[in-house]
């Protein structure tokens, strides 16, 4: 893991610039139904679909801001915040609620001080719950970004997180 | 898989795979290969469903014999190296061994019947030749070229193929209305939302054997005349996407899909939505709500997406499992299929193992196998040797038998009649650790936020449910919140539109059905004898195994551990919030909750 220098601003494109969303219009010009692989594009691009992409799309692509909202609001996938540097998604699912997913977001909450769906006030971390990742046979499972945790124990949850905070915030237990 | 006289290495490179560590292995496998200068061959492939020895590789030694073995690591790559250009067996790491069923956890495969996984970890499935290679692609072509689609849906009814997706519904019946419906456009939708919290056995089809899905596409498009197919798949599952992806263009490329495909003067596509994260679009009627860009919420039936679905024209939609199994029926004949199974559930049905059980992976069994066939002799029983309590089935729809009812078989009506379902094919796994109060809020927890709204009694129903759930676990339930529980789901279940509100008060009709003695236990004696209900529990520390290393202290949010270094520690129960995170830090499983 490289974690010594902050990548969001590479991993995702600056709200005020609306380049990426026109390229991503044009991908969609003139498609049946294309209301949510848009939005799905926008906020990869974006890493959140902030009120200013979805004004410019809903003008792009022929639709009511209303619609856009109403759809964003209604899948799980979209967020209207910006997330953290990391962002930490704990899997809620049966396999892993049974395995004790509810301590490991316990511990989590602990050791970062925020709750599900809040992000860290210094922008590192982002938690999550997400309902079942497909590993269920590795449960309890958080995912860091891209990196699978499985087999979790709450008492492995800081060690794990370490690998993830800047070296400043690296508090020896 | 080998056939050029060398010897060949398979990484299991599933979603599963990777959570594990495969792809480490994979990095250390590329390397030591070349640095070595070994003569082997390395791929990868899906998933063969041994998710509990995962990372997995399978040895292919030129004389046919082949060995899996689990628990990889970088570390062990050298030596597994060495002994495979060696040809000997590291009898030790051994989890199959093809020339010995007994040998490591083969019963795990040599007890199961696979047709729907016939190729899952079998073949690389970003490779189309490999496919092609076992079979791939022969069905697709002689139903085009040589039935016609009368003549492959009577096929399928012969099969006796029930819908995978839940509800069980004759394929080829269903087939035959979308057949028959009036429409200029058709089309073919899959079904890969894969909603149920905690099954994977669509996603690991889709990952290990993309291929078998689109051929039974193909076909299904031929027998009810869409020329347009669409696979609706969960973004969960990135790696099924990219899979998937890759796989349709191969196809293009091969003229499998397109125009005039397999030389006739048909025409195919595929086009893949993505979903977007909401568990009712897993209904159909939600689905194509979705793919047209909606919120994606159920409506009345009729008019049924056979006459009017994606957008307004005759659709017929489809679960992975049931469209992978359909190139099979064609190759083989539907009565071979129907060989297997009961009177009304024929052939074989993929369930994932998961929870308390030794084995959690994939299992494909012939319908008519029993729950304990399924959970014992081939899922090797319950963890750490403990006692079987209870099996989830069918997720939020579905219910929790205990163990009187394991000689129940795997059919669709005999399950349905305890009072779960087939469901999607999720089995998870409870011992004395899981409290079915809990289990039973965790579901309706589940139901409820994931209920579109549309109706009152699902939205709000689902939600008095939960306050009565969740209070009883809060050891403040009333004597009569058990009837009320009763009241509102009979409700629930008679006046909500789709199937989500129509059964979401399964997983508590059937745990007060089974286990009613918890609930008692947590209204009663305010005991929650699994020792999960935080209220209704002690945090204790044993004297006796307490070595006073202090570690538990460490993680303690509220400082409510306390003693002297290397002496017994003690917990004061006024100041503990019984968050249980003490438990997994103690080296010696001191501390325990009761
Ligand atoms: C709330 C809800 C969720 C569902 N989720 C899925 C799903 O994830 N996958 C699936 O194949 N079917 C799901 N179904 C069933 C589908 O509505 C439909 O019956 C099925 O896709 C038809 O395919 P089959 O006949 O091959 O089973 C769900 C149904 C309901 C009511
Ligand atoms: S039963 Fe529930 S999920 Fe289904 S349509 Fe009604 S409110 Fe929506
Ligand atoms: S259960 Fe939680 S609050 Fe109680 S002693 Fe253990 S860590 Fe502390
Ligand atoms: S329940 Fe967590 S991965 Fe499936
Ligand atoms: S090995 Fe992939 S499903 Fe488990």
């Amino acid at each position: 893991m490289d974690g010594e220098t902050c990548k969001c601003s590479q991993r995702f494109a600056d709200v005020d610039d609306l380049g990426p969303l026109q390229e991503i219009l044009e991908r969609y010009r003139g498609e049946k139904g294309a209301l949510i692989p848009l939005l799905q594009d926008a906020q990869e691009a974006y890493g959140y679909l902030d009120e200013k992409i979805m004004r410019a799309l809903a003008k792009g692509a022929g639709y009511q801001l209303s619609q856009l909202y109403g759809v964003a609001t209604f899948y799980t996938q979209f967020r209207l915040q910006p997330i953290g540097e990391h962002l930490i998604r704990v899997c809620h699912g049966t396999a892993c609620h049974v395995a004790g997913a509810e301590l490991i977001s316990e511990e989590i909450y602990n050791i970062l001080g925020i709750r599900d769906g809040e992000t860290t006030p210094d922008r590192k971390f982002t938690v999550e719950t997400v309902m079942c990742v497909g590993a269920c046979s590795l449960s309890p499972i958080m995912i860091v970004d891209e990196d699978t945790h499985g087999k979790l124990k709450p008492a492995n949850v800081r060690k794990v997180l370490k690998r993830y905070m800047g070296e400043s915030e690296e508090r020896e237990e | 898989m080998s056939g050029n006289g060398r010897t060949k290495l398979v990484l299991g490179y599933g979603t599963c795979g990777i959570a594990a560590g495969a792809a480490a292995v994979k990095e250390a496998l590329e390397r030591e290969v070349s640095a070595g200068g070994y003569d082997l061959e390395l791929d990868i492939a899906g998933c063969m469903g041994f998710c509990f020895r995962e990372p997995i590789v399978e040895v292919f030694y030129p004389d046919g014999r082949s060995v899996v073995y689990g628990d990889l690591t970088p570390k062990k790559v050298p030596q597994l190296l060495q002994a495979a250009a060696a040809g000997e067996v590291l009898e030790e790491w051994v989890v199959r061994r093809s020339d010995d069923p007994t040998a490591g956890e083969g019963d795990f495969l040599a007890n199961q019947h696979r047709i729907v996984l016939r190729n899952c970890g079998r073949l690389n499935p970003e490779s189309i030749d490999e496919y092609i290679a076992r079979g791939g692609y022969e069905a697709a072509r002689k139903a085009l070229t040589t039935m016609t689609p009368e003549e492959i849906i009577d096929e399928v009814s012969k099969s006796g193929l029930r819908g995978r997706g839940g509800a069980g519904f004759p394929t080829g019946t269903k087939w035959g209305f979308a057949r028959r419906a009036k429409g200029d456009q058709k089309y073919l939708v899959c079904n890969a939302d894969e909603g149920d919290p905690g099954a994977f056995m669509d996603r690991s089809v889709l990952e290990g054997d993309p291929h078998a899905v689109i051929e039974g596409m193909i076909i299904a498009g031929y027998a009810i005349g869409a020329t347009q197919g669409y696979i609706y798949c969960r973004a969960e599952y990135p790696l099924a996407l990219k899979r998937l992806d890759i796989a349709i263009a191969a196809c293009r490329e091969r003229g499998f899909l397109g125009e005039g495909i397999f030389g006739t003067d048909w025409n195919f596509d595929i086009k893949i939505k993505k979903g977007a994260g909401a568990f009712v679009c897993g209904e159909e009627t939600a689905l194509i709500a979705s793919i047209e860009g909606k919120r994606g919420m159920p409506r009345p039936r009729p008019p049924f997406p056979a006459n009017e679905g994606l957008w307004g024209k005759p659709t017929n939609i489809n679960n992975v499992e049931t469209l992978a199994a359909v190139p099979w029926i064609i190759a083989h004949g539907g009565e071979k299929y129907a060989e297997l199974g009961t009177e009304k559930s024929k052939g074989t049905k993929v369930f994932c193992l998961a929870g308390k059980v030794r084995r959690s992976g994939l299992a494909e069994v012939p319908m008519g196998y029993t729950l304990r066939q399924v959970i014992f002799d081939v899922g090797g029983g319950v963890r750490e040797g403990k006692e079987f309590k209870a099996v989830q089935l069918g997720g939020p729809s579905g219910g929790c038998l205990p163990a009187s009812l394991l000689d129940t078989p795997v059919d669709y009506e005999a399950i349905t009649a305890t009072g779960a379902i087939m469901g999607s094919g999720g089995m998870i796994v409870a011992d004395s650790s899981t409290c079915m109060v809990d289990l039973a809020r965790y579901f309706l927890s589940f139901t409820q936020a994931e209920s579109c709204g549309k109706c009152v009694p699902c939205r709000l129903g689902t939600k008095r449910m939960l306050e009565i759930l969740t209070r009883i676990c809060e050891g403040e339930g009333e004597p009569e919140d058990l009837e009320r529980l009763e009241v509102l789901a009979a409700d629930i279940k008679a006046a909500s539109l789709c199937a989500l509100g129509g059964t979401a008060p399964n997983p508590v009709l059937t745990t007060l059905k089974y286990f009613r003695n918890e609930y008692e236990d947590h209204i009663f004696h305010h005991k929650c004898t699994a020792g999960v209900c935080p209220a209704l529990i002690t945090v204790k520390i044993n004297r006796d195994l307490c070595t006073g290393c202090g570690a538990c202290a460490k993680i303690c949010p509220v400082e409510a551990i306390t003693g002297e270094k290397k002496e017994p520690h003690s917990i004061d129960p006024d100041t503990c919030i019984r968050c249980k995170l003490c438990l997994s830090r103690c080296p010696e499983e001191a501390i325990y909750a009761e």
